[in-house]
């Protein structure tokens, strides 16, 4: 069995960007992924990202995931495994790998976590039906695989993913015949939202799903107005034909590989569920087992990829190996995440951290 | 249910084509298909069925999580079809339940 310095669970923007640093400071490193490609899912974000130069402002996401691929190509020391899932990790690192139907082992000195998160469900009736599909898979479908699931579609959820995903459905020519949302407001950026507006795309706040219609496939939603304490109003439901329901009510971070080593976790609701919890390094309660992206609280990929440089550059020193250019780097992307933090939407993911860092300080 | 020809971002070029079979039929499928957009594509959305109800299940999560894809390939149970590429000659059945 082989015994890698370190092995990076998840290839998405945050374990891309971990594997350069963990490869540049030396250490015989390998990354795994489930998927066919890399990039998480960067591959499928067709639209252009905000922020500044740094956060790759202005570039797709589509274009991101091959820029971070570029870093890797160099390195004698990182070995990638992708369609290659763990299905175990044990107390001395050994983590089982499941490829093409064959069973691996590898083992590691460290192991950094950033397997992200999966899509939250949404209680109503008949929500089993083919063709009730979440957000992130409609993206990978349409925009990766190029196969448009139908003509016409609902949305439920308009935080920034139902907004933008609703747009691209557009692009690839379904017809959105309204967006769903129980709040009274709605949840992503004006700038989204009125791109939509403009096109005619009803956006119905204070609304909820109530059922979905159909037999072997949706063929339609009904749809009910919510008063001020989200109970349903009698009679002001209404039936909207549609191919496709896309369900968009967030993301819970996946932390069960970081579980399955009993590493602590808490239940933060700012940060999407249950994570494991960390100290300033990136370490859970573990010692050698790192964590870091959206399986550690729900943000942005942005963030995602600041925290996996950061992480690794913490790997690095766990290991007795430092990146030669820590010293600078760390500081560089602390403060990067602090001016990513710094906004409104922020204010939420800085709370939930520092309960993330109360619990751990409390164990 | 169409496959994209054109996109004002995407490049769609035509890709080649490959032949699986599901169930008994003949079907194609395109160079960079999952297995999942395979059968979506030819109108195929119901991937298996609830253990208990035999309720239709479909594509939801696409990223290997949520099980509501798996179907029988090539004889083997249980396979997360929105992770595995289409490869030509698969044989894609459901679960027998």
């Amino acid at each position: 069995m082989k015994i890698y310095d370190v092995i990076i669970i998840g290839g998405g923007p945050s374990g891309l960007c971990a594997a350069q640093r963990c490869a540049e400071a030396g250490l015989d490193t390998l990354l795994l992924d489930r998927s066919p490609s890399l990039g998480g899912q960067l591959i499928k974000q067709t639209h252009k990202f905000f922020g500044s130069k740094e956060h790759y402002a202005k570039v797709r996401g589509i274009d991101i995931a091959k820029l971070l691929q570029e870093k890797l190509t160099s390195f004698e020391n990182l070995t990638i495994y992708t369609e290659t899932t763990v299905v175990g990790i044990y107390e001395d690192f050994v983590v089982s790998t499941l490829h093409h139907n064959q069973y691996k082992k590898v083992q590691a000195k460290a192991i950094l976590c950033a397997v992200g998160a999966s899509e939250k469900f949404l209680a109503f009736e008949n929500n089993d039906l083919p063709q009730i599909i979440g957000a992130g898979a409609l993206q990978t479908l349409v925009n990766q695989t190029h196969v448009v699931p139908g003509d016409t579609m609902v949305m439920i959820g308009s935080g920034n993913i139902g907004l933008i995903v609703s747009y691209q459905m557009m692009q690839a020519g379904m017809k959105v015949k309204a967006i769903i949302e129980a709040n009274d407001c709605i949840g992503g950026y004006k700038v989204h939202a009125s791109k939509l507006r403009r096109l005619g795309v009803p956006i119905h706040t204070k609304s909820t799903i109530k059922r979905a219609i159909g037999t072997d496939k949706l063929e339609a939603v009904e749809i009910i107005q919510l008063d001020e304490h989200y109970q349903e109003i009698p009679n002001t439901s209404e039936i909207i034909p549609t191919d496709v329901l896309c369900i968009s009510v967030g993301l819970s971070p996946l932390h069960q590989l970081t579980s399955m080593l009993n590493a602590k976790s808490a239940y933060i609701q700012e940060l999407g569920g249950w994570v494991p919890l960390l100290d300033d390094t990136y370490q859970s309660s573990v010692p050698g087992l790192f964590a870091c992206g959206d399986m550690v609280g729900i943000e942005e990929a942005s963030s995602a990829m600041m925290e996996g440089h950061l992480a690794a550059l913490h790997v690095c020193a766990y290991l007795k190996q430092s990146h030669p250019q820590a010293a600078e780097l760390i500081p560089y992307y602390e403060n990067q995440l602090y001016e990513l933090r710094n906004g409104i939407h922020g204010a939420k993911t800085l709370k939930g951290i520092l309960k993330r860092k109360e619990a751990m300080n409390a164990q | 249910m169409r496959r994209l020809t054109s996109h004002p971002i995407l490049d769609i070029s035509s890709q080649p084509t490959i032949t699986f079979t599901f169930e008994d039929t003949i079907l194609e499928g395109v160079e960079g298909d999952s297995i999942a957009s395979a059968l979506i594509a030819n109108g195929i959305v119901s991937f298996s069925t609830s253990i208990k109800k035999h309720r239709p299940r479909g594509f939801y999560c696409a990223i290997g999580n949520c099980a509501s894809c798996e179907m029988n390939v090539d004889g083997v149970s249980h396979v997360r079809t929105c992770i595995t590429p289409l490869k030509a000659g698969m044989m894609v059945k459901r679960e027998e339940r």
